[in-house]
């Protein structure tokens, strides 16, 4: 892969406008696929949730999913969008194995949604208003593995093993007008946007919306312009990125990447490229050509879909609070301060806050632990903290045990490694593992006595009121208990020693 | 007259995937011209406020319910498939990248 030349980030936007363009591909949990009764489910064995709808065999017939419908209907709500009276699904032509029917059955002319706004708060506390061109349903394709071919030989055996479980899984896809004006916040903007759109749709239970299972992916358009140009600027569509934190750096390195290229006078090809995050790099797909040309034409084994006006308003009526309400609401419940509630949204950690919170913890030790202890660990394992084995509510459970005194914080971040290691709840593991604090007085009061020893004058400097010659008997007593005394304790055993 | 070139029956059969010789580009261009015009010839006859229609039945709204229903086993899926391996349909390598 060829290095790229980049534009300082800043000089890029010194010079260019940005403009971006989001396609954001949603998965429906429905029970079946969108034309036919194959179960929707991820990670079966490989061709066994297929039928000859959905394998394209001759003489076969689609059936619309009617909750694939409703559920479109809500993410169009949710989004703003109008609801068309008449949608109609169309053939997309082209020839590749990922779909045995040699079309994707589509939305073309007639998307069910269209003209839709979201609200979308960057980091930085400032919000844009993003214009949503459409939303449209459409089937997933199948899944495609590549055998050989990457090692360069050009003689051996080289071909692609086709898995169609996937191919008719609903999707809902949907498109952003052109996003000007976020400047710098541009890449940021691109992954709130995608952030916004995920819980969203988790928030009306239409996907599971994990984004490292490819329920949410998205395909970033990119372009750039000279500040004041009206005419807009050659744009790349980045596919491939399938987190959050991709889609800002992919933003981000076609901003810099673009500036580059147009600095020098070279033109931008209008093209696909492939997000590699181990590269922190995009490099060039096939141009946006002839491959394209689509020939789009109205699916006649379909009728259309026309939701009465009943239909729709009892569909509006399920809708859940906008992400946005949401925010403000638990903020203000939580009494979280601004710059502790931004660390949370952009940890993506409202959901496992909820839950704990709701499971009985105080909102300041849910916070805490999760945007602490648990980041951390996560970080460490170059992993999401949302994609750690643990729920909230074991969280709250390692919380309670703190909180009754029945293990310090120190003994608590070991208990997290073993609920993590799948060794039970926090509960459970404290009392497998037997890692409860010590609250004996005597064993305690023994352990004094022995640090006591070594520094007779500790008991004289705390009657003087020198506390923190305190700390290193303190410090012996919690070494001497391997961590499992309770160090409060301790101090106030100390204290009524030194007054007796 | 349309205006079927040469080229773009080839564009055409790229896309279909299809070989054409010489001799076919040249037969294809004059038939699908014969068929394009008449098209047109339709198109005159229906100009104005005249509604396309894709489906010739005024039918809408047929839904299945979300129910799963038996698919094929594995072994079925495949029993059609001119090559399969690991469970899977065996195709040429797509070298695009995709």
């Amino acid at each position: 892969m060829a290095k790229d030349e980049l534009m300082n980030y800043e000089k890029a936007l010194e010079q260019f406008e940005v403009v971006i363009g989001l396609e954001v591909h949603v998965e429906l949990n429905t029970n079946t696929k969108m034309f036919c009764g194959c179960r929707n489910e991820f990670g079966d064995e490989p061709n066994t949730n297929v039928c000859p709808i959905c394998i394209g065999l001759p003489g076969s017939l689609p059936a619309v999913n009617k909750r694939a419908i409703e559920s479109s209907i809500s993410i169009g709500l949710a989004l703003g969008c109008q609801i068309a009276p008449t949608g109609r699904f169309s053939r997309k032509n082209y020839f590749y194995p990922d779909l045995a029917k040699n079309f994707q059955t589509s939305q073309y002319d007639e998307p069910i949604a269209f003209e839709g706004s979201l609200e979308v708060e960057v980091p930085s506390g400032n919000t844009f208003t993003v214009a949503i061109e459409r939303a449209h349903m459409e089937e997933d394709a199948g899944k495609l593995t590549h055998v050989g071919g990457s090692t360069g030989r050009i003689q051996g055996a080289e071909y692609s093993l086709v898995d169609y479980n996937r191919a008719g899984v609903p999707l809902v896809e949907i498109v952003t007008k052109p996003v000007y004006g976020a400047g710098a916040e541009a890449p940021e903007l691109a992954a709130a946007y995608v952030r916004s759109i995920r819980e969203i749709v988790k928030a009306l239970g239409v996907s599971d919306a994990k984004m490292e299972r490819g329920n949410v992916r998205c395909d970033a358009n990119v372009s750039l312009r000279p500040h004041g140009q009206e005419k807009l600027g050659t744009r790349t569509e980045t596919k491939n990125v399938n987190s959050l934190r991709s889609i800002e750096r992919a933003v981000r390195y076609e901003i810099q990447r673009q500036a580059a290229l147009l600095a020098k006078g070279t033109a931008i090809i209008q093209e696909t490229r492939h997000w590699h995050e181990d590269k922190g790099a995009t490099s060039s797909g096939r141009p946006k050509s002839d491959a394209d040309d689509y020939r789009y034409f109205p699916e006649p084994d379909l009728v259309p879909v026309q939701p009465s006006k009943e239909w729709i308003e009892e569909l509006r009526a399920k809708l859940p609070e906008q992400p946005a309400a949401r925010r403000k609401r638990v903020q203000a419940e939580w009494g979280f301060a601004d710059l502790e509630f931004r660390d949370v949204v952009n940890a993506d950690l409202l959901d496992q806050i909820e839950e704990t919170v709701s499971a009985g913890a105080k909102p300041q030790d849910a916070r805490k632990w999760w945007t602490g202890e648990l980041a951390r660990i996560a970080n460490s394992q170059d992993q999401n903290v949302t994609e750690l084995p643990i729920s909230g509510a074991q969280v709250a459970e390692l919380a309670a045990l703190i909180e009754a005194g029945k293990i310090n914080d120190r003994l608590a971040r070991e208990v997290l490694t073993y609920v993590l290691a799948g060794e039970g709840s926090p509960a459970e593991v404290v009392t497998a593992r037997g890692l409860e604090v010590v609250s004996d007085d005597g064993a305690l009061i023994a352990a004094i006595d022995a640090a006591l020893a070594g520094q007779p004058d500790v008991l004289d400097a705390i009657r003087e009121g020198r506390m923190q010659a305190a700390g290193a008997v303190i410090g012996a007593v919690m070494k001497a208990m391997k961590g499992s005394a309770d160090a409060g304790r301790v101090r106030e055993l100390l204290i009524e020693k030194a007054n007796s | 007259m349309s205006e079927i070139t040469p080229d773009l029956v080839r564009h055409l059969a790229n896309l279909a995937r299809i070989d054409v010789n010489d001799q076919e580009v040249e037969l294809f261009a004059e038939q699908i011209s014969l068929i394009v015009d008449s098209m047109a010839t339709v198109k005159a006859a229906v100009q104005g406020d005249v509604p396309a229609t894709s489906h010739p039945i005024p039918m809408s709204n047929v839904f299945r319910e979300d129910v799963v229903e038996p698919s094929l086993t594995q072994a079925e899926a495949l029993s059609g498939s001119a090559d399969s391996g690991d469970g899977r349909f065996r195709v040429h390598a797509i070298l695009d990248g995709e």
